[in-house]
């Protein structure tokens, strides 16, 4: 060990001793107090940053009720600050997000995994672009899907990256139908 | 901080003082008889212009907080009971914005000034790389200080330049909440954000004084790019280069206080001037006007993390420029290819800038494809390669001759060596 050697040379009448000295011990022992200190004062200094408990409670589960929307509409909720698309697709687009050679998608992932079974015309999103967390338009874009204004991604009905930088598709909250006309999101 | 002070305390106070802490000599050897090469041109005085600024906006920006409150539900109304009701504090405000402005107009002339005429090579290095850290430094508060209004632009543009962390694999989405303080922007972003444009100032003094501190070592460079050889070659700081610095921020302030007084808004976005709101991205968002080149680099890179590892190292490449410009001749002046590449790679940069304030569709681009390969191919491929194939023209043999060739009368060099003692 380095400091063994420094040791050696202040206090010489050491050197032809190759057992450890009491000095040895005073560094080694002050050297690894003194680190766990650092690192244990490091934990609170970066952790205060993470999410507070208040911003954590007020990201409960919202519920929210769909039965005012109608089909062709997407609305908006907010839940832990995101905004969640909720889109009531047409049997068209439900088409359009089925007929898709999964193959050629940069994220390939069939449709009726991004809905719940039986549901296929809802459609509940994270309303967020996965390139740099701009919210894209409904119904825009070359696929009739969402597109994102700030650097071009287009998104088809199903939600499914297929053109432009982000490397995703948009993200699906948890979620679950509390009654037909109901959903709990988070 | 040549050799030891030559300064000679008159009063007794401040021979008293001088044996206990020698300020007064240190000012004296550093800015009165500290000698710079006789030769400065204008492109010389950006250094003092910044430090200008950067006293500027220490002082705006501390009276500003006196009135501004960082809150999520507060802070666009605060912004605008300074611009209001606040007595000087819509000018006050427009200095501070402008000013950041001002800040980087003079630190690209700074940076391209020491491009042109070779200023980070030896022994400049570690001069210039505490530049690098400064710029970047600027960026980080710059942009921290771009979210406090809250408007749409802040919002959105915070949102977009912390989701740049989110591309690290992993752990990228954990790093971003961790940033936010939430599952979004929000709040606890605004609080954290407000603190941090308060400290990153101060650390850019601190380091202001390493970079002068560097500087005083190694000596200014100058537009021959040739050490200074004898005294002949040097003027005392004061009053020559004092004077001209001097003349020159006045010229500076009066393009400051043009935009301040005629065009306040010009380098900001009306967006700016809409409350944010989470559930609504512009339609147009691009950031602040100087850093439109690297925006458009990161748009220019089809895929997201490679786009933010492109965007960080048109940046870092910087600190590497001692390297890969193998040339031994410093100025542009005695290169003749170096100068012609020059020029192209600051067209490069401005046509880049213009292209990051552009919608990110069809020719553009391509355009900022094929400008972002250029300017990385002037780093990596052309400045390594122009140091050996290039033939330099003849250097002078002193920085005095340079001058004396050009048909500067004899006697003009007169008081300078007088000047030291």
């Amino acid at each position: 060990m380095g400091w063994t050697i420094l040791t050696r040379d202040l206090k010489p009448v050491t050197t032809t001793s190759a057992e450890p000295t009491r000095r040895d011990f005073l560094y080694i022992a002050t050297a690894s107090v003194g680190a766990v200190g650092a690192a244990a004062a490091l934990v609170p200094l970066i952790a205060q940053m993470n999410p507070d408990a208040s911003t954590i409670a007020a990201g409960a589960p919202v519920e929210v009720d769909i039965s005012p929307i109608t089909e062709g509409q997407v609305i908006k909720v907010f839940w832990r600050g995101k905004p969640i698309f909720i889109n009531h697709r047409t049997k068209k687009e439900i088409e359009e997000a089925r007929n898709v050679n999964l193959a050629s998608l940069p994220d390939p992932q069939p449709d009726d995994k991004r809905v719940k079974e039986g549901k296929p015309q809802w459609q509940v999103l994270i309303g967020i672009c996965t390139h740099l967390g701009c919210i894209p338009l409904a119904h825009s874009g070359e696929y009739n899907g969402y597109f994102c204004p700030c650097h071009g991604s287009v998104y088809d009905t199903s939600g499914r990256i297929r053109q432009g930088p982000a490397p995703a598709n948009l993200p699906l909250p948890p979620y679950e139908f509390v009654s037909d006309t109901r959903i709990r999101i988070g | 901080m040549s050799g030891h002070s030559t300064y000679q305390p008159q009063s007794a106070f401040m021979k008293w003082m001088e044996r206990r802490l020698p300020i007064a000599g240190l000012v004296y050897s550093s800015f009165i008889v500290y000698p710079v090469p006789r030769n400065l041109n204008y492109w010389w005085t950006f250094g003092g212009i910044l430090a200008f600024l950067l006293g500027a906006q220490i002082v705006t920006g501390i009276i500003l907080v006196m009135h501004y409150t960082p809150h999520a539900d507060m802070a666009f109304n605060s912004v605008e009971h300074i611009m209001r009701d606040v007595n000087y504090g819509w000018l006050l405000r427009y200095l501070h914005s402008n000013g950041a402005s001002m800040f980087f107009v003079a630190v690209y002339i700074h940076m391209f000034r020491g491009m042109y005429y070779g200023s980070y090579k030896e022994p400049r290095e570690v001069l210039w790389i505490l530049g690098v850290i400064l710029y970047l430094l600027m960026m980080a508060t710059g942009f921290l200080g771009y979210t406090l209004p809250w408007g749409q632009m802040s919002f959105w543009g915070a949102t977009v330049i912390t989701n740049f962390f989110s591309a690290i694999p992993v752990v990228g989405e954990s790093v971003v909440t961790w940033l936010w303080g939430g599952f979004a922007v929000g709040n606890p972003t605004l609080q954290r954000f407000f603190s941090l444009h308060y400290l990153l100032p101060f650390v850019i003094v601190g380091v202001v004084v390493l970079h002068i501190w560097a500087l005083h070592m190694v000596g200014q460079n100058n537009p021959t790019g040739i050490e200074v050889k004898s005294d002949k070659d040097t003027v005392a700081f004061t009053p020559y280069a004092t004077i001209k610095d001097a003349f020159f921020m006045v010229c500076f302030c009066v393009v400051f206080g043009w935009f301040v007084f005629y065009m306040p808004n010009y380098l900001g976005h009306a967006d700016n001037y809409i409350p944010a709101n989470p559930a609504v991205t512009p339609n147009h968002i691009v950031p602040e006007w100087y850093y439109l080149p690297f925006y458009a680099i990161l748009r220019a890179i089809p895929n997201k993390l490679l786009g933010v590892i492109a965007l960080f190292a048109s940046i870092g490449i910087l600190a590497f420029l001692p390297w890969l410009d193998t040339s031994k001749v410093r100025s542009a002046n005695y290169r003749p290819l170096y100068r012609q590449f020059f020029w192209i790679f600051v067209i490069v940069c401005i046509l880049l800038g213009w292209l990051g304030g552009k919608p990110a569709e069809g020719g553009y681009v391509v355009a900022a494809r094929i400008l972002t390969f250029y300017y990385f191919a002037h780093f990596l491929i052309i400045l390594p390669i122009l140091g050996w194939v290039e033939k330099t023209k003849p250097l002078p043999n002193s920085i005095s001759e340079s001058i004396l060739k050009e048909g500067l009368p004899a006697g003009a060099s007169g008081p300078a060596p007088t000047a030291r003692h």
